[in-house]
């Protein structure tokens, strides 16, 4: 039970993250009906402008590790991220818009293997350890389990996020524009919605929590590389299709909902005959399983197929 | 082709490729380059009947490879020496093309069962959805591979023959050419295309749908594991990493630089892309001795790095050219007589 205990903090931190990347997933879902396979790569270069950004803050104020620091470079990183994915939606899928779906999806695989091998370009192939941006520490420790100060901040940032995310959604009127998309383009362009700008903001902010997923993510191991979005990504991903791809809860149920899994396989693994190193293949399980019994997902709203 | 043009075709490449293999000599490096070409003609053109003909979009094409290359591998080293004496290497005695022979197609059947099994769940599936659940087979193929200690695991697994050779690689890549290409003029494998251009007209008008994308899928698996037994007994050490999400994309990206649906482009994609990393190789030397100066630091960098060049042509072809090089291209008259193919164009 102990161990039950302890398994399911790390499990909730973990999915946390993935809920964070599967937000990105499913809004861009949401209003162009495409998978943004570059996604996760957008979270790799989150962790690495964190990285950048913390060292030059480091080299010119000599900071200490702080709360304010780490949401200084958290900032810095969710901002520059934001503009990435602007770029790319600008520079990369907007030509396609009209195009077919696969044409689309080829580009995104094509981005994401640039944002992978460009960084392995400019930032070096090698892992790098990212700094510490805040002390870590053990809030709670019994001798059943232990919560360190950093999963109850990686708890805290995206439950202050997601309910920033929700506020921009249901209250705003770019939200609005964003939901009318989603329900129908043509009606939406013809009520007087620009239709780019919206997918613009889209990018943006689905970028931004995909930095900030990064950051938490550094954080948490510690070791960065260009290619350490892949897996996240794809994780996330599956996150998004468990939740019903396009809905934003649904999202965030399916990031936990993932993360505690897989911790809890890695965890028991002894007892139930799985080596951990399967960890990896948890995910992809779940997907197919998902996919074969319900393929909308847990919050997904079924629809026919219009010919 | 006509039936008897195409079984002529067939003795041809036989007896071409054998008497390469025996009477052209080769060095070690041409022989290298000129194998990889061909086991990644019998990858691209298989993948093609899934992704190009039949309109899947499947990632996990370096599976299917793997297990035909592991359970091949384990057929000629483990096996095959108990069951034919105590001679450890099969590459003696007159057994040995049956065995490896034997070797090469149980992977394949082993391979085309996997491809059966991943097929039917994935036919609920459509496009994006189909990517990355074939993505995440892949990937669960290469997890299982990497904790099997009785394959090497992650140490990797050395196979004791080399037996691949000219021959034996390009009479599969003929075989592979004349299965898919006879296959799809076929009347029977238009249901293919029909699959690939309308789904739910096709199912309107009769076609079983279904069964066509299983078949495409198991006749694509079949293929990949007869390339993987070859890169086994070629490179004659496997590592699961060298299976992985990337190997896919490098076949996909064949498939889609020639033009998905049009085996005479993703061959000649092929050809390039297998080409391309030794040409790039020689452009500093080249530049060097021409210029006398060495090449930009930066450049040659950037030239090493054959994902980024893979990526970059992959955007720029999906915004200029999304059917392909060599996509939807007319026969010359000359060659195709008076009927033209347009069914070879995917519509963009």
């Amino acid at each position: 039970m102990n161990q039950f205990i302890q398994q399911l903090i790390n499990g909730l931190s973990l999915g946390s993250i993935y809920a964070l990347i599967a937000l990105g997933y499913t809004m861009v879902y949401g209003v162009l009906r495409f998978i943004n396979f570059a996604h996760g790569d957008v979270f790799m270069v989150g962790a690495y402008t964190g990285y950048y950004a913390a060292r030059w803050i480091n080299g010119r104020f000599n900071t200490e590790p702080s709360i304010p620091f780490a949401i200084l470079v958290l900032t810095i990183s969710m901002v520059v991220c934001a503009i990435v994915g602007i770029v790319i939606e600008r520079l990369a899928y907007a030509p396609l818009r009209n195009r077919a779906r696969l044409t689309v999806l080829i580009t995104a695989i094509g981005v994401s293997l640039f944002l992978e091998y460009g960084g392995q370009q400019f930032f070096g192939a090698g892992p790098e350890n990212f700094p510490q941006l805040m002390p870590n520490y053990a809030v709670l420790n019994t001798p059943a389990f232990t919560i360190m100060s950093n999963q109850l901040i990686v708890l805290g940032v995206t439950v202050a996020l997601l309910i920033g995310l929700t506020f921009v959604v249901l209250k705003t009127k770019i939200g609005t524009a964003m939901r009318a998309l989603s329900f129908n383009p043509t009606a939406a362009s013809l009520m007087g919605i620009n239709n780019s700008v919206v997918i613009s903001f889209t990018f943006g902010l689905g970028s931004a929590l995909a930095a900030a997923a990064g950051i938490l993510w550094a954080v948490n191991y510690p070791s960065i590389n260009p290619l350490m979005g892949l897996l996240p990504g794809v994780k996330a991903f599956v996150a998004a299709v468990l939740g019903g791809i396009g809905n934003i809860p649904g999202a965030a149920l399916g990031g936990l909902i993932l993360g505690v899994t897989e911790t809890l396989v890695v965890g028991y693994s002894d007892k139930l005959h799985i080596p951990p190193s399967y960890r990896d293949a948890v995910a992809f399980v779940v997907l197919i399983v998902i996919l074969l019994f319900k393929p909308s997902g847990l919050l997904g709203k079924t629809g026919s197929e219009k010919v | 082709m006509k039936g008897s043009a195409s079984k002529l075709y067939l003795a041809i490449a036989a007896a071409v490729s054998f008497a390469i293999s025996y009477w052209v000599p080769m060095d070690q490096y041409v022989r290298e380059i000129v194998l990889t070409i061909g086991i990644n003609i019998i990858l691209a053109v298989s993948l093609n009947l899934v992704n190009g003909y039949a309109g899947q979009f499947s990632l996990g094409h370096a599976g299917f490879m793997a297990i035909g290359a592991y359970f091949s591998a384990a057929v000629t080293t483990f096996w095959a020496p108990k069951w034919f004496g105590a001679s450890t290497d099969i590459t003696s005695g007159f057994t040995a093309p049956l065995v490896f022979l034997f070797a090469l197609l149980s992977g394949a059947l082993l391979a085309a069962v996997a491809g059966l099994i991943i097929g039917i769940p994935s036919l609920r599936l459509r496009g994006d959805y189909l990517a990355i659940a074939t993505l995440g087979f892949g990937e669960i193929i290469r997890v299982v591979i990497q904790n099997t200690d009785a394959i090497g695991g992650s140490r990797g697994f050395t196979v004791m023959s080399g037996y691949t050779n000219f021959f034996w690689t390009y009479l599969f890549a003929a075989l592979t050419i004349y299965v898919v290409a006879n296959l799809v003029h076929s009347a029977y494998g238009r249901g293919f295309l029909a699959v690939r251009d309308d789904e739910v007209a096709a199912e309107a008008v009769g076609v079983n749908t279904t069964k066509y994308k299983v078949i495409a899928f198991v006749l694509a698996a079949f293929f990949a594991g007869i390339a993987g037994g070859l890169y086994a007994h070629f490179k004659q050490y496997l590592h699961p990493d060298g299976f992985s999400f990337l190997k896919s994309i490098e076949v996909v990206v064949m498939v889609i630089l020639g033009g998905m649906g049009s085996t005479a482009g993703v061959i000649a994609a092929a050809v390039f892309l297998s080409l391309l990393p030794e040409v790039l190789r020689f452009i500093p030397q080249f530049y060097e001795r021409s210029f006398g100066i060495p090449l930009p630091h930066l450049i040659d960098e950037l030239l090493k790095n054959r994902m980024l060049i893979y990526s970059v042509l992959l955007i720029a072809l999906m915004l200029t050219r999304p059917q392909g090089i060599f996509g939807g291209l007319k026969r010359p008259a000359f060659l195709s007589g008076k009927k033209t193919r347009a069914a070879h164009v995917i519509p963009s």
